[in-house]
């Protein structure tokens, strides 16, 4: 009896596991497909980013079938699937370079700057939303909810350029636009792509605090709308919990108020906040055009935009599949957290 | 809690070192929209920013002094001479020239590089390959005499200004044969490699493209003439106007190269910031596309050419960004035509379009590309336009959507700006006033043909002026031809590109000349 049931529980695992694989195949071919798909219906015409305004008849008909578009789509399609299949992304048409090392010289610095961004929002976010949750309909609350609100509504590239002015062109306590200062640009030899981790690897220490200073910015800017986000998320989680009855009775007991909130009720809130964390971190993961724009930033944001209107199809899907695997994969951490955390969902 | 939070935030901003707020003494920090390099292959150069690259890092055989373009001189070319018949040109080259490599530069290299051209048959090839060469006669029309003596043959006695014009755009840049071909593959004359590096003999060589993102020169010390006087160039790509500002007055950067109307007003008190000019080739015109049923009414296309305020956008919307200008040949060019006779006059365009019974005006939509100052331009138009009774629809797109339409000829009007691929007339004759086949699936298609105008006439007397060897009478016809274009085509030519350039006031020796590959660094100090 013991033996079935631990033979059924295997099979089942390896069935979900399955399943699971299936699942994320599924997802990437489906994304693939509309984006492929819509790269097609765009009214604009990829040969063109390649010959230019003025190229001649004929060599304008030269590239488009070097560019394999005179093949029916599905045929183009099937094509670009296998290469994909091989590990080939095909050569983006504005860089000149295969879309892999394109993708992997822009992504860090889009990481490098959600990743920070997400720290501020986390650890500004959280304590505001516990906050104000606690001081319901007070003064604090007024305040937190305004200053979430503004972070939701503001558009961000008069933030950026109003931050510009003010503490780079007036006070001067930050640096300008870009990831390093010009004289140190192309000093660090870019091992990971992340300026941060590469300066300290070379022991550039001079580099690394250029590098975060630049980062100051830009960093606090994409903070400020994960944090407008996340703050109101744990405001209404926590509002929730400090409703239920268990607190009533830990109050009752004579816990003291500060372990009320952040050990039994922000307990509760943990869980669902993790989703909430990780889905801002993935969003910021897709890089915010018009912050990489005012900052000049190199991240993916920009180099998927540019792309896209150039009918740059390679970088696109290629793109589309680093971005595809990102939410995909922060789906499944926020699982596994989920099953960490949670008793209810390791069933 | 809240003060521990503070306190961190307060030390992070105290650990960060103070801002340096100038740039190296020995580099000039340029902040630049580089995001059109798509190639550095001189061979495939085509967009402005490369172009620009090209000019700094590569040498042509001839050259032309960007303050009076009808100077021409020799540059790796010492000297040349023309064949009575006016089809064999013979290039002396310069001896003791050597590219960064340290190879030295020989006919050899200049044979291979031309050659180069027609074989890859990239978008500029055209510019060498309307001499008639091809991958199968370039064996013969161009080659070595001696190691310092070039031969070229031209299919037609054209007038000999023009194809050496045609020798100093990007396309007539020399290559390091050597170099290039350690590198080639599968037969590809080093295509593939020479698209992100380089082989050239100019005053700077190459250090580091990352695209859309910097540009990075060092100075050639084998450079053979004045050698550039600052060690490195870095150039970073800005996309937007106020922070390419903001970096300039902070002193960030030396110079900004993409400043709007309102940041140019902005800086204009500043003392440590001076702003340049100078008039480029690029003009700005609306298509009218003669397929639509209003637009190739003659009275119409007339009454719309008075229905431009010129004036008013030169002064607003384009604030010293462009010059009115109503003739397809840009000032600076030989023949260019530089009278105005078209100006604001709704009364005028009213009684044109009451002859032909459209005194109630009609509707039609213009194709716009959504970027500065073309939004601004086409909203300015839309308003002059329905004085007149005509609703003009605009439809915005990007550039690359915007233009996929026009080539297809599917819009009624488009706003454009063409720039000239060389400084010799024929360059905008040839797309303005040629359509040598006006069907749908014709092998050259210029501007006239996007715009379905059929001139068998003018093309003739395009091709005409082409031809005359005498530059007073070659001249002359370019001006009759402008005049007859100017009213009957269905072309609003409206201005005349101006490059502004705003530098910090310790910059000097920036060339901004008269096109975007003659804007030169060489000479640059601070």
């Amino acid at each position: 009896m013991a033996q079935t049931y631990s033979r059924m529980k295997f099979k089942t695992t390896s069935v979900k596991i399955f399943k699971f694989l299936c699942m994320i195949a599924v997802t990437f071919l489906g994304l693939l497909l509309i984006t492929f798909l819509i790269g097609r219906v765009v009214p604009i015409d990829p040969v063109l980013a390649v010959v230019g305004d003025k190229a001649s008849h004929e060599v304008y008909e030269r590239a488009r079938i070097a560019m394999g578009l005179d093949l029916p789509l599905w045929k183009q399609f099937l094509i670009y699937i296998g290469s994909v299949l091989r590990g080939d992304f095909g050569m983006s048409v504005l860089t000149a370079k295969p879309v892999l090392d394109d993708i992997l010289r822009v992504f860090p610095a889009t990481m490098e700057l959600a990743f920070l961004a997400t720290l501020f929002g986390v650890f500004v976010g959280i304590p505001l939303g516990v906050i104000s949750a606690v001081k319901r309909g007070k003064f604090l609350d007024h305040v937190s909810r305004v200053v979430g609100l503004l972070g939701y509504s503001l558009p961000i590239f008069w933030l950026a350029l109003l931050a510009l002015m003010i503490f780079y062109a007036k006070f001067d306590l930050l640096p300008g636009p870009g990831r390093v200062d010009v004289f140190y640009e192309g000093l660090v030899e870019p091992v990971t792509g992340f300026m941060l981790i590469d300066s300290a690897m070379a022991g550039e220490w001079e580099i690394f605090r250029n590098a975060l200073s630049h980062l100051v910015m830009p960093a606090t800017l994409l903070g400020y709308y994960s944090m407008a986000y996340i703050s109101r998320m744990t405001r209404s989680f926590m509002i929730e919990q400090l409703r239920q009855e268990y607190v009533l009775t830990a109050r009752v007991k004579g816990v003291a108020e500060w372990k009320v909130i952040w050990g039994h009720a922000f307990g509760n809130c943990a869980i669902p906040l993790i989703t909430v964390v990780a889905l801002s971190f993935g969003s910021l993961l897709e890089g915010s055009v018009l912050t990489e724009t005012i900052f000049a930033w190199p991240g993916l944001g920009l180099y998927l935009t540019k792309s896209l209107l150039n009918a740059d199809m390679n970088a696109v899907l290629g793109s589309t599949i680093v971005v595809g695997s990102i939410f995909l994969g922060v789906n499944i951490f926020s699982d596994f957290l989920y099953k960490v955390f949670d008793p209810r969902a390791r069933l | 809690m809240k003060k521990l939070y503070l306190l961190v935030i307060v030390l992070l901003l105290f650990s960060l070192q103070p801002v340096l707020a100038s740039t190296p003494s020995n580099t000039l920090v340029m902040a630049n929209s580089i995001d059109d390099i798509i190639t550095l292959d001189p061979a495939e150069i085509f967009e402005f920013s490369g172009a620009e690259y090209a000019a700094n890092t590569y040498d042509r055989l001839i050259g032309y002094d960007v303050d009076d373009v009808s100077k021409i001189f020799g540059v790796i070319a010492e000297s040349w001479t023309i064949s009575p018949d006016g089809k064999t040109y013979v290039f002396k080259i310069r001896k003791g020239i050597t590219f960064a490599s340290g190879n030295p530069l020989t006919a050899e290299d200049v044979v291979f590089s031309l050659q180069r051209v027609i074989k890859l048959d990239k978008s500029p090839a055209f510019i060498l390959s309307q001499f008639g060469f091809t991958p199968e006669n370039v064996a013969q029309t161009i080659s070595k005499v001696d190691d310092y003596t070039v031969k070229v043959v031209v299919n037609k006695a054209y007038a000999p200004t023009f194809f050496l014009y045609c020798m100093t755009s990007t396309a007539g840049s020399v290559v390091d044969k050597k170099t290039v071909m350690a590198h080639e593959k599968d037969g590809d004359l080093g295509y593939g490699w020479l698209k992100t590096a380089y082989a050239g003999s100019g005053p700077f060589k190459l250090k580091a493209w990352k695209a859309s993102e910097s540009l990075i020169l060092d100075r050639n010390d084998n450079y053979w003439g004045d050698k550039a006087k600052l060690k490195r160039v870095f150039i970073r790509h800005i996309p937007e106007s106020s922070t390419q500002r903001l970096l300039l007055e902070k002193g960030d950067v030396d110079i900004a190269r993409n400043l709007g109307p309102d940041d140019i007003k902005g800086l204009a008190g500043n003392k440590d910031i001076v702003i340049r000019k100078k008039a480029k080739g690029a003009v700005w015109y609306l298509g009218l596309n003669q397929k639509n049923k209003y637009l190739k009414i003659p009275q119409v296309r007339q009454a719309l050419k008075y229905l431009i305020d010129y004036k008013g956008m030169e002064q607003t919307i384009l604030n010293g960004k462009a010059t009115v200008h109503q003739a397809f040949l840009p000032k600076g060019f030989l023949g260019a035509l530089e009278e105005t006779p078209f100006s604001l006059n709704v009364a005028k365009a009213k009684a044109l379009l009451k002859e032909v019974g459209l005194e109630n005006g009609f509707t039609v939509t213009m194709d716009t590309r959504n970027n500065e100052p073309t939004t601004s331009m086409a909203i300015a138009i839309q308003g002059t336009f329905a004085q007149a009774g005509i609703k003009l629809e605009i439809i915005p797109g990007e550039g690359k959507q915007t233009l996929t339409k026009y080539r297809a000829r599917n819009h009624d009007i488009y706003i454009g700006r063409w720039g000239p691929d060389y400084m010799d007339p024929h360059t905008n004759a040839d797309t303005f006033a040629r359509n040598p086949d006006n069907s749908d699936n014709a092998k050259s298609k210029p501007l006239a043909w996007r715009n379905a105008w059929d001139i068998p006439e003018m093309t003739k007397k395009a091709d005409a002026a082409v031809l005359e060897r005498d530059t007073a009478k070659r001249a002359q016809m370019y001006l009759d031809l402008q005049r007859e274009h100017q009213q009957v085509s269905p072309f609003v030519i409206m201005f005349q590109d101006i490059e502004i350039l705003a530098e910090r006031a310790n910059v000097k020796g920036f060339i901004l000349g008269p096109s975007f590959d003659s804007n030169f660094y060489q000479y640059v100090t601070k």
